[in-house]
């Protein structure tokens, strides 16, 4: 498991309004991106753009090409549907399905799905799913309470070991932690350097320490005025882009100056 | 250093009046109100609850004037005009449900829900054929139009935008505004052109009626749908379940315990309908169980026709005009109990 993602000469829009400008990146497989920068600077819109979940908005759409292991997400008779099961998604909030137990909202992709799969197999998948998210020794008696009972933190992590179970290639996380407390944070980012063992990570997060904590490599994007698109400024190892920005809109970002 | 004076004492505390003068001042006061129209020689039980409460609302404010000052005889005040607003509109209601079941309580037994009104003529008889068409034509009614005012309701939520969404809004609303005379006529008039003239039937009540409730299962779904959260349709989409099943198995089951509610109020609008049912569904004194063909007799009409058509003695067809009305209480509300339990059954679960 685990794919490359190769994003070349991207535009991102909603309706009329231009939000991403002209990006190009690559995220090596088995290693954490960590897309950074201002409030409306474009990364959640970016991220979005990697699973096709951009274009669930009325209007919005994209140009350029997203590539994974070489095949074009956005290539003609590409279905958005396929490509989600392959590039999974964590977002800010978590949202577990509030009519389905904890066991039903981590298979919530098999299920959902209508596939069929043998108790075994689902026994087997649950486990693992939760286990791989961190979570299974916290919830392995209460498999079929509601999922709206566990804290704000063991949902996150529900919500990771629910994209898990679809078994994704890549996995995308929209500041999965601004919404928990210290600890569940910690919980998390933990959890993202396991991850990263056997997929692809990228992360949008505003807290700095996390994105050197976590990440591999490092995106900065930023916006030259409001109502203007976001652009990607410096891309590099988090080590460099931390220590040593080549840009001095990055060094000001980080050093907490702006943003 | 100059010290400032309060303008107001820095006490925390304040009079309160005990809590039982509330309940004794009533008392006192509907008691004094009954002894003064007992003495005049004029009792009536509005008369009596009505000066008394006013009596009891103006000595309520000034003790608690004296005791509490101004703040709290303001609170009391607006708590006396409220509860009595509540009483007020609440009056209506109890009258009518007291002089139902009391009247209605006179035939309301074993006879009256087996036998129709076939061959009957004075006392006897009962209302078993308006029992079963009234729950032929509002459960044809139910069948017709809640899976199209779902689906419609789906369609405007989750797929409509454009001319064609707008268009629907629009038309259902216009939809809810048909008098239901007119929904009579039409169905009257569609099975008429369709099948001849003078064709009634159980059928034709239940379009008349589908007419009335399907604006409001689309209304009232749409606004559940439009209030589950967007992240529980992102959530499914970034699963990879495709948008249908999304709707399907995520949307749906979220808004259930609503729809089912909504449902639920629809049937209880249209069940007591008399004027389409008169003229789709016609009125009979015996039993039909064939939707299709012939008039169908319903509870409302069955209502309606003892009272204008009182044979005699008088008394037995008012009696029995009375227990229909009580009997199509009793279903509306024991539909709405099954609606709510439904409901409790299907809500989202909470864990805490
Ligand atoms: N659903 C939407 N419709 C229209 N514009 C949007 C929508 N979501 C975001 N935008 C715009 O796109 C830009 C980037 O937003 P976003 O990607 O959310 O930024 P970030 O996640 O970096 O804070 C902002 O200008 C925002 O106003
Ligand atoms: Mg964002």
């Amino acid at each position: 498991m685990s794919k490359r993602i190769d994003v070349t000469d991207l535009n991102v829009y909603y309706g009329d309004f231009k939000a991403v400008e002209d990006v190009s990146l690559t995220v090596e497989p088995r290693t954490v991106m960590a897309f950074i920068g201002p409030s409306g600077c474009g990364k959640s819109t970016m991220l979005r753009t990697l699973n096709r979940m951009h274009e669930v908005i009325p209007n919005a759409y994209v140009e350029g090409s997203v590539k994974l292991d070489g095949d074009d997400l956005y290539g003609p008779g590409v279905d958005p549907v396929r490509v989600r099961r392959q590039v999974g998604m964590v977002f800010q909030r978590p949202n577990p399905f509030p009519t389905m137990s904890v066991a039903d909202n981590v298979l919530a992709g098999v299920k959902l799905n209508n596939k069929r799969i043998s108790t075994s197999k689902s026994k087997e998948l649950l486990e693992n799913s939760l286990r791989a998210a961190n979570l299974w020794h916290e919830v392995k008696d209460r498999l079929d309470r509601p999922a709206s009972g566990l804290s704000g933190g063991q949902q996150q992590r529900l919500c990771i070991a629910r994209a898990l179970a679809v078994q994704p290639e890549v996995i995308l996380m929209d500041e999965p932690c601004s919404a928990l407390d210290p600890i569940s944070t910690l919980a998390i980012e933990d959890l993202i350097g396991e991850l990263k063992e056997s997929y692809t990570v990228v992360i949008v997060t505003h807290n700095m320490q996390q994105a050197a904590r976590v990440s591999d490599m490092t995106a900065f994007f930023n916006l030259s005025a409001q109502d203007k698109p976001g652009r990607l400024i410096e891309i590099g190892t988090t080590d460099k882009v931390f220590s040593n920005p080549d840009r001095k809109a990055t060094e000001d970002y980080i050093s907490g100056r702006f943003g | 250093m100059a010290t400032l004076t309060r303008a107001t004492s820095a006490s925390l505390t304040s009079g309160r009046l005990p809590s039982w003068v509330t309940g004794l001042l009533l008392s006192v006061a509907i008691l004094g109100s009954a002894t003064f129209f007992l003495a005049v020689g004029s009792p009536g039980l509005l008369r009596i609850l009505f000066t008394g409460a006013l009596i009891f609302a103006s000595v309520m404010m000034v003790a608690s004037l004296a005791v509490e000052g101004r703040r709290r005889a303001k609170d009391r005040l607006s708590g006396i005009v409220v509860t009595s607003a509540f009483v007020l509109a609440l009056l209506p209601l109890i009258s009518l449900v007291l002089s139902v079941v009391r009247y209605g309580s006179q035939r309301f037994d074993l006879q009256f829900f087996i036998y129709s009104m076939r061959s009957v003529v004075g006392e006897g008889g009962g209302a078993a054929h308006a029992i079963t068409g009234t729950l032929w034509v509002t459960g044809l009614a139910t069948v017709i139009s809640v899976p199209i005012g779902i689906l419609a309701a789906i369609y405007l939520v989750e797929y409509g935008t454009g001319p064609l969404a707008r268009s629907i809004t629009f038309f259902v609303d216009v939809m809810t505004g048909i008098p239901s005379i007119v929904a009579g006529l039409f169905a009257y008039s569609v099975f008429v052109l369709i099948f001849g003239p003078g064709t009634e039937s159980g059928l034709a009540g239940a379009v008349a009626l589908s007419v009335l409730m399907m604006p409001v299962v689309v209304r009232s779904t749409e606004e559940l749908l439009r209030v589950v959260p967007n992240e529980l349709r992102e959530a499914a989409y970034a699963l990879g379940v495709p948008k249908w099943l999304t709707v399907l198995k995520v949307v749906l089951p979220t808004a259930l315990a609503g729809i089912v509610t909504g449902v639920m109020l629809a049937v209880a609008r249209v069940i007591g309908e008399t004027a389409p049912l008169l003229i789709a569904a016609g009125f009979t004194q015996s039993l039909n169980n064939n939707p299709l063909s012939g008039p169908m007799m319903t509870l409302p009409v069955f209502v309606y026709r003892s009272y204008v058509d009182q044979g005699s003695p008088a008394s037995a067809y008012l009696e029995r005009a009375w227990a229909g009305a009580l009997t199509l209480i009793l279903i509306v509300m024991i539909l709405n109990l099954a609606g709510r339990l439904v409901a409790a059954r299907f809500a989202p679960k909470s864990g805490r």
